[in-house]
């Protein structure tokens, strides 16, 4: 140490400057950090105006060309060149609002099963295995979708609803099996993990006197959960059920590969589909013309905007339920 | 509320009795999901998988060796992009942000991680594919490091703020200056919960499949540059599975049980660091 800082003052002064980076000399260590994180916390800002400049940018000769009838039409021809997107934004919406109907009931039944009816290891046993299959990657289960359900929707399922349900025009059509339905379940079998495991964070933060109080006026479980603790939850499950439609609005690849991408525009859930995020899986990479690509813009920039809306408002939902419970706690 | 206390009990067994039936309708699906991934995938799996590139169309055999290691490559490309800018914006927002600031950035993050993985890909399209004239590994690891820093900020700032504030003066009142203190005492206090959170994000992106579909785009060949098209092994679980040859399917069944187990390797490697963090 010593020989080094003798070693120092014996060279030139210009030497010693020459040696430390020259911003690092001006502002010293502390100022260079200061400056380098905030620059990299701002690049995230950064990076969502790019992304919104991008879109909005590519989708304006699209936006300019067919003004508000891009979302009315269903006219889908990239080699005349009309763009409508009503079929994908009807398949996004039925596919992914039919989905959410199905999983929140299971979902807020599972997340009351894991939370107040099973026994203590039980329930320990179930909440990391759902936490588990939220992150199995959307591919695996459209792997699964597209060569085991569909299959079985195709010689089971489907014939049985035509045979019993034919009338009911949301049953009517040949079974295909790659088709609507097989988007429905694989988008409830997809955003259930995500609901229950929120669900049942919501169910933790109700505060224990909530239910105690409730016992202790004779309730039965069932009217525990019924009176105090769902009662309780309600913004907060609402949250995470808006927070799986948000996920399955935004989900791409399992449902490209299981719902037929067919622009059609039926009631028929037996018939193929087709939503926002397959499209421009399926043409984004190879567009006919500058509109053709303007066109898969502007679907995604609708997209963009459903998925900030919904994810800001499930947001605001759950954190309205962990604020009261924390004022409720203090 | 006039009901008897038979009728309250029959109900209150009959609504455990649904909420039993909830959860084994919510287990049964993704049980099956694994049960086929295990039953199709060890039948498939062989050496060959991971020392081959695709058979030619028709021909049986073949692997994914060139798609694990696009897949790896794009994976330490969206790394090197991302982590800098997560942990040190996390840095920025738990050491020094103003709350005014800090909220906003916050606010974006979150806009980020909600927003569907094949924007990303749409983005890195226009602001890579397009210039640069052809698809490449390079934009891939751009789009995938769009979806990775949301994740490492957020988990990275959560750690940081758990770190008490004595230590951060105690290593200032020794005369530490504080970007040494930053590094080395609080990231270095939080690192175990800082590395939890890149695992997560890494075994995020390695399964991600759209945002790749028109960056890296994928590849039959093997593919070591990174301004080429480059295979990945989920576009390639993708593209096999929607084909229409039987050998392709047990391909993809075989991609998805090694993808997977990765996955579950990453995760439980996370849960461990995890675990460190609480008993430390």
């Amino acid at each position: 140490m010593r020989s080094c800082c003798t070693h120092e003052t014996d060279r030139p002064a210009a030497a010693s400057k020459k040696t430390e980076p020259a911003l690092a000399r001006k502002l010293g260590g502390d100022a260079v950090f200061r400056y380098l994180t905030t620059f990299f916390a701002f690049s995230i800002l950064a990076i969502l105006a790019l992304m919104l400049y991008e879109m909005t940018g590519e989708s304006l000769p699209a936006i300019k060309e067919f003004g508000w009838k891009f979302v009315g039409s269903k006219d889908w021809d990239a080699v005349q060149g009309h763009f409508g997107a009503l079929p994908y934004l009807y398949g996004s919406v039925v596919s992914s609002v039919l989905a959410l109907l199905l999983a929140t009931p299971l979902s807020i039944g599972a997340a009351l099963f894991i939370t107040e009816v099973a026994p203590g290891r039980l329930g320990a046993l179930v909440a990391p295995l759902v936490e588990l299959l939220a992150a199995i990657p959307s591919v695996i289960y459209g792997l699964w979708g597209v060569l085991v359900m569909a299959p079985w929707l195709q010689s089971t399922v489907q014939p049985f609803l035509i045979e019993h349900f034919g009338f009911v025009p949301f049953f009517e059509g040949a079974p295909y099996g790659v088709s609507m339905l097989a988007a429905i379940f694989i988008l409830m079998i997809m955003v259930v993990p995500i609901i229950t495991s929120i669900t049942r964070e919501v169910l933790l933060a109700v505060p224990q006197s909530q239910k105690e109080a409730a016992i202790a006026l004779g309730a039965t479980r069932w009217e525990t959960i019924r009176v105090a603790i769902l009662p309780y939850g309600k913004s907060g499950i609402l949250g995470a059920a808006i927070l799986g439609l948000g996920r399955a609005i935004g989900e791409t690849m399992a449902v490209t590969m299981v719902i037929g991408n067919a622009p059609n525009i039926s009631l028929s859930l037996l018939s193929p589909a087709y939503t926002m995020p397959s499209v421009i899986a399926n043409e984004f990479a190879e567009t006919t013309s500058k509109l053709h690509a303007s066109a898969l813009m502007e679907i995604g920039l609708i997209l963009m905007v459903v998925t900030l809306v919904v994810n800001a408002l499930a947001r605001l939902l759950i954190w309205s339920v962990s604020r009261s419970a924390q004022g409720g706690a203090a | 509320m006039m009901q008897s206390v038979t009728c309250r009990k029959i109900k209150n067994h009959l609504m455990s009795g649904v909420m039993l039936a909830c959860t084994l309708a919510v287990l049964i699906p993704l049980g099956l999901i694994f049960f086929h991934i295990l039953k199709m995938g060890v039948s498939s799996l062989s050496l060959d998988f991971f020392t081959h590139v695709p058979a030619p169309t028709g021909e049986p055999g073949g692997g994914m060796a060139n798609g694990m290691f696009g897949s790896a490559l794009m994976i330490a490309g969206a790394s090197l992009i991302g982590l800098p800018i997560g942990i040190l914006g996390a840095i920025y927002l738990s050491e020094f942000g103003g709350s005014k600031v800090s909220t906003v950035i916050r606010f974006a993050a979150d806009v980020l991680s909600g927003t569907p993985s094949i924007i990303t890909g749409m983005v890195a399209y226009t602001l890579l594919v397009v210039p640069m004239k052809g698809f490449s590994g390079l934009a891939g690891s751009v789009a995938l490091a769009m979806i990775m820093i949301p994740i490492v900020l957020r988990t990275t700032e959560e750690q940081l703020k758990m770190v008490p504030g004595s230590l951060r003066e105690a290593s200032l009142a020794l005369g530490v200056p504080f970007w040494r203190t930053s590094l080395k005492v609080t990231l270095r206090s939080a690192l175990s919960g800082v590395l939890t959170g890149i695992l997560l994000a890494v075994a995020r992106i390695a399964g991600e499949t759209a945002p790749l579909l028109f960056t890296a785009l994928g590849n039959q060949f093997w593919s070591k540059n990174v301004l080429q098209p480059m295979a990945a092994l989920p576009l390639q679980i993708f593209s096999f599975a929607i084909a229409p040859y039987e050998d392709w399917h047990r391909l993809a069944w075989a991609g998805a049980l090694v993808l997977v187990t990765v996955m579950f390797a990453l995760s439980l490697t996370a849960r461990y660091f995890g675990r460190m963090k609480q008993a430390g």
